[in-house]
């Protein structure tokens, strides 16, 4: 049935998949259990065998340690030289990835994928390198261990007990084309390292030797054999869903993964990646910030950056939510996003308190419905992870911190004022009702000062309140049992109400704060969508960067050699005095950001993002925040993205405006020129038919007269003729450049239309012999009779005005495939080198000064014709001497004949 | 041939065409009439009683078709028009509606008397040798009425339709035929769209009868209009008995 059949759009897919790979380098990987199985060594002599049948192949980077076995296999390959960097005075090599690219040779041996460069490299890691040379369609092998992959990296590290730093992303290594597993058995491994045929660091070779453990072999043995075959699976099932064997995935899952700020959420990461990896599905994962997670130390905050930071490499796409109920805004985020599955990590808290306050996976399972919920063990050591994060950073933005002592000191002001007012009010009301004027200050300094002051507030009331109000008058000390009831409902509601007012003024700064970005983006596209030139986009884009970003701004845009310049903004002042012109043009080349905040040469003080418009890429923005976690944080990048879409789409727009204005400047300037060609040539006929006509006459008049006198009036003749023959190119030229001309395509004989050009032509030609050779089966042929007669026209008095009388001429033809080549020869002096194609331009005549008269609009007149009639017009010099013009006319199918054959009439019949 | 002086009626408009037409006209011996409009022509036609009109198509108060179809209605005098070139339909509408002839601007004396010397010549001619006449083209006799073609004294063999075709060519030597009243006249009425049948029995026609069908010197093609015989005589039968 119909789920048999390839759903066109996965055809589609699949047909782009396939044309993105071709253009692409491939990638094979040479996939090892650990260190020390022989993965270079598999790697070199894969080179090697490929040397032999002569590939052009260059070793990027292979790390011998030093073993002769590998070294040999060295031997007779072509090695890339790395590339020197200084780095705090010491001299370190890294591979050569321009070096590489500048070679490009087929295939390149990056060994290590997994390695981190140098600082100061374009990029952080190998892999990434590796990655631009596969874009840049440059083959690549590499080895890679598996603890060094992204989602396994936990795993191998529980098992082991050493984590490594250095990771590569799973898609890296699932979109390898070829992966081999270099495999060998742990005991052998072993029997090796005893050998010290293993090269291990220098440092921590205790911990290495506890990593060598037998059973640590077998372990990570069998996760490399796992790994291979899933993705040997994975191959299978893509295959079979080419193939239409079956259809497959029935509907598509999508998993959510939620962050919090607790330790080992990265877990929870990697476990949903896995997940979602087996399942092939796209996931997403998102951290919901509370008004109680807002107040976690900045410290803290980082780590949930860095764990949403690590679900994009991962694949993840990201979103941070704001919501005061963690449960139902993961939910509400989920059902609007169509999830199935929820991913959390279970917390550790004790029985008491998961009893006043339930857990997250609790409070989800019992309101998810129909949502799988996952929850995913912690087991990590604490306190680990956070070391690794960078500098301090808020998630969403900062909101007005720098009150906080203010708001205590108004707290403690409000209290102050409220017993004063107190004690006035004390003399007409009771004791009771002087209380909610205390209540009143609470609830004040909370919606104005936020939580914390609330608080104080709230004690501050209390205290006041026992102090003046409750007797013994100025004593902590009460006497009357009943305020204790007192003081406790008032510290309740002041509590709770500074709570409300708490929640009540975080979702107005959310509200706010998204209201902002709404505008600016709203402001942004209104000042776009007015702005009709390049400057005015670059200047309204840069202030509105500016403002929204607090950086400084450039945008840089391509000239017509694709190289980018910086484009004059406004105020230069403030706009980015020096973008990196290196950096901006890999961007635009590559269309992908780099710069602070990405994986491509972070340590530049300046972000760079590519100008994406739906059909090219129109530029490359600059930007260089004061604080660079202002474009860090995923809200504020993806506002970026959005600015800069929207200045692009704006780019792009004023672009075709100006195409357009210049198409139509051109069209109407070729219409008014075609109007006066028109115009001219009908005027100047009347005249010239009467000087024809004239001199003609005149000829005729002066047959007795000297012959001085006739040849006098014979050249007059002959040149008004020849002006007849050139305005009547110009009006066929205008005609047909002026795109009304209906061709009268009829079916001919070629014979019939050269026997009328050599007619027309007779006068012109002379003496000279025309050799006409026309094979008699040549088929109909669909063409304006008119105008081909005026193509052979022209080209026999070509042929006539470059060649003395008498000189032979010669017209051929025949059928090619497709069409029929029609061919005219002369013995003439042939064409000047490099004129085969310019003498058919318009006013372009073979030689330069020259007395031979012709517009030279004739031959362009020839291309004209020809080309209006799907045929093409060359000219070339001829072996034994003299030009040859050849053109063609396309061969149609034949229309319907007349009966053939017919029967003779006898000439006597009567 | 009688040496009565023919009377040409000249319709044009534009005074220095006027001028050496009529030089060079009245140079050949005839006798010029000159107008500048249609219905001015039209007059001169019927006072003049002219063996010939040269009319121009752009005229400024009535277009040229029309002056050809009302002197069609009551005169055969040949007609010539002078037409620019490009303007294909112009001619074949004027072909179509009656007139004779055609000639592209610009055009010089020598082509535009040697057309109007045969269709005066033709029109004296037809008049004594209607029917059983024989008629000659270079080396080709035609016996119409013994529906014989020779070349070069050897019999030449065509089908009926050939046959036809020369007869029709003949029948208005030196006028210019547009394919479409070729076609009436051979194949009937309904055949207007077959002109490639007119071009494949044209080749013919012209390998039997010509010297060199790429070049021909009689069957000639009068590109995007039609074709014409030129070089055509009629003899008397005793003329040509004395021949052969």
């Amino acid at each position: 049935m119909d789920d048999q059949r390839p759903d066109p759009d996965q055809l589609l897919e699949k047909v782009q998949r396939e044309e993105a790979r071709a253009a692409r380098g491939r990638l094979k990987v040479f996939f090892g259990a650990c260190a020390g199985v022989g993965k270079t060594y598999a790697m070199l002599a894969a080179a090697q065998g490929l040397r032999a049948q002569g590939a052009d192949l260059v070793v990027g980077v292979a790390e011998t340690h030093g073993r002769s076995e590998t070294q040999r296999l060295l031997e007779g390959l072509e090695l890339l030289p790395l590339r020197r960097i200084d780095y705090r005075g010491r001299t370190l090599a890294e591979f050569d990835l321009d070096g590489a690219l500048a070679r490009r040779p087929q295939l390149i041996l990056v060994d290590e994928l997994a390695h981190s460069n140098v600082a100061g490299s374009r990029h952080p890691k190998r892999w990434q390198d590796v990655e631009e040379l596969l874009a840049a369609g440059i083959g690549v092998y590499t080895t890679v261990n598996v603890q060094h992959l992204e989602s396994l990296n936990d795993v191998v590290g529980q098992i082991t007990g050493i984590r490594v730093r250095e990771t590569v992303p799973d898609h890296v290594f699932d979109e390898a084309d070829e992966v081999v597993l270099v495999d060998l058995p742990p005991d052998e491994l072993l029997q090796r390292l005893k050998e010290g045929k293993v090269y291990l660091p220098d440092q921590a070779q205790t911990a290495i030797g506890n990593f060598f453990r037998k059973g640590n072999l077998i372990a990570l043995r069998e996760m490399s054999l796992r790994r291979t075959a899933d993705r040997v699976d994975a191959q299978m099932r893509d295959y079979r869903a080419d193939q239409a064997i079956q259809q497959i995935w029935q509907a598509r899952e999508r998993i959510m993964v939620c962050v919090g700020p607790n330790v080992g959420s990265e877990q929870t990461v990697r476990a949903a990646a896995r997940l979602a990896a087996s399942l092939k599905t796209d996931w997403l994962a998102v951290y919901v910030e509370t008004p109680s997670l807002q107040r976690l130390p900045a410290a803290r905050r980082d780590t949930v950056l860095a764990t949403l930071r690590l679900a994009q490499e991962l694949g993840a796409e990201t979103a941070t939510l704001a919501g005061d109920d963690l449960a139902a805004s993961v939910l509400a985020y989920a059902r609007a996003r169509n999830v199935s599955k929820l991913v959390v990590g279970r917390s550790r808290r004790r029985a008491l308190s998961r009893l006043l306050d339930p857990p997250l996976p609790d409070r989800l399972s019992d309101l998810a419905g129909d949502l799988d919920v996952y929850v995913v063990s912690r087991t990590l050591e604490e306190g680990k992870e956070s070391a690794a994060v960078a500098p301090a950073a808020g998630l969403v933005l900062e909101m007005g911190r720098e009150t906080h002592w203010r708001g205590y000191a108004w707290a403690a002001a409000v209290c102050a004022g409220a017993s004063l007012v107190a004690a006035g009010a004390q003399l007409v009301f009771d004791p009771a009702n002087v209380i909610m004027l205390y209540l009143l200050g609470v609830v004040w300094v909370t919606v104005r000062f936020g939580r914390g002051p609330g608080l104080l507030a709230s004690f501050l009331s209390v205290l006041a309140f026992d102090l003046f109000f409750v007797p013994p008058a100025l004593s902590f000390s009460v006497q009357d049992t009943q305020y204790l009831l007192t003081f406790a409902v008032m510290l309740t509601v002041a509590l709770i109400i500074s709570s409300l007012a708490a929640r009540l003024r975080y979702q107005a700064r959310v509200a706010t704060y998204r209201e902002r970005r709404t505008n600016a983006l709203f402001d942004l596209g209104k000042e776009l969508a007015g702005a009709l030139t390049t400057a005015q986009i670059v200047d309204i884009g840069c202030r509105h960067l500016r403002g929204e970003f607090r950086a400084k701004v450039a945008l840089l845009l391509p000239d017509a050699r694709e190289q980018l310049r910086p484009a004059r903004a406004g105020d230069a002042q403030e706009s980015l005095r020096e973008p990196d012109l290196g950096i901006a043009q890999w961007v635009y080349d590559h269309q992908e950001p780099a710069g602070v905040g990405t994986h491509t040469l972070p340590a530049s003080p300046a972000l760079y993002v590519p100008l994406r418009a739906p059909m090219r890429t129109r530029g490359v923005l600059a930007l260089a925040p004061d604080e660079p976690r202002r474009i860090t944080l995923p809200e504020q990048h993806r506002l970026l993205e959005t600015f800069a879409a929207q200045i692009a789409l704006a780019l792009e727009r004023v672009h075709y405006v100006e195409v357009a204005q210049d198409a139509l400047v051109s069209m109407e300037s070729e219409r008014l020129r075609n109007a006066l060609l028109a115009t001219l040539s009908h005027d100047l006929r009347t005249p010239l038919t009467a000087i024809v006509g004239l001199s003609s006459a005149v000829l005729l008049q002066l047959e007795d007269a000297p012959a001085a006198q006739r040849a006098l009036a014979a050249d007059l003749h002959e040149e008004a003729r020849r002006m007849g023959g050139m305005v009547a190119n110009l009006l066929d030229m205008a005609r047909l450049q002026g795109g009304n001309v209906q061709l009268n395509r009829q079916w001919q004989t070629l014979e019939e239309v050269v026997g009328a050009a050599l007619r027309a032509t007779a006068r012109t030609l002379g003496t000279r012999p025309v050799k006409v050779s026309l094979p008699d089966e040549l088929p109909l042929l669909q063409f304006d009779a008119v105008l081909v007669e005026r193509v052979l026209v022209n080209l026999l008095e070509n042929a006539a005005k470059y060649t003395p009388p008498a000189s032979p001429i010669s017209v051929g033809a025949e059928a090619a495939g497709e069409a029929v080549r029609v061919w005219i020869d002369d013995l003439g002096p042939g064409l000047a080198a490099g004129m085969e194609e310019r003498i058919f331009e318009r006013f372009t005549r073979g030689e330069r000064e020259t007395t031979r008269p012709g517009t030279g609009l004739g031959l362009a007149l020839c291309r004209a014709i020809v080309e209006a009639h799907g045929g093409r017009i060359w000219a070339e010099n001829r072996p034994g001497g003299g030009a040859r013009f050849t053109f063609t006319l396309p061969l149609l199918e034949p229309p319907a004949m007349p009966e053939f054959p017919e029967p003779e009439e006898s000439s006597t019949r009567a | 041939m009688t040496e009565t002086k023919p009377t040409v009626v000249i319709v044009e408009d534009d005074p220095p065409i006027r001028r050496f037409l009529q030089a060079a006209l009245e140079r050949e011996g005839m006798i010029v009439h000159e107008v500048d409009t249609g219905r001015s022509g039209l007059t001169a036609a019927a006072t003049r009683r002219p063996d010939l009109v040269i009319l121009d198509l752009g005229l400024p108060d009535m277009e040229g078709l029309e002056v050809i179809r009302e002197l069609r209605t009551w005169s055969q005098v040949p007609i010539v028009v002078l037409s620019a070139r490009t303007r294909e339909m112009e001619k074949v509408a004027a072909l179509d509606a009656g007139a004779d002839d055609y000639l592209t601007k610009p055009f010089g004396v020598p082509e535009l008397v040697a057309r109007l010397r045969a269709h005066l010549r033709r029109t004296q001619a037809t008049a004594g040798a209607e029917g059983g006449a024989r008629v000659r083209f270079g080396d080709v006799t035609v016996d119409l009425g013994e529906r014989r073609v020779t070349k070069a004294g050897g019999a030449v063999r065509l089908t009926p339709i050939e046959y036809r075709l020369l007869a029709a060519l003949i029948r208005h030597a030196g006028k210019v035929l547009t394919h479409r009243s070729l076609l009436r006249d051979v194949w009937g009425p309904g055949h207007g769209e077959h002109g490639h049948y007119l071009r494949i029995y044209m080749a013919q026609l012209r390998r039997k009868l010509e010297a060199d069908p790429a070049d021909p010197k009689h069957l000639l093609t009068e590109t995007g209009i039609g074709y014409r015989l030129e070089g055509c005589m009629t003899f008397e039968r005793d003329v040509l008995s004395d021949d052969s």
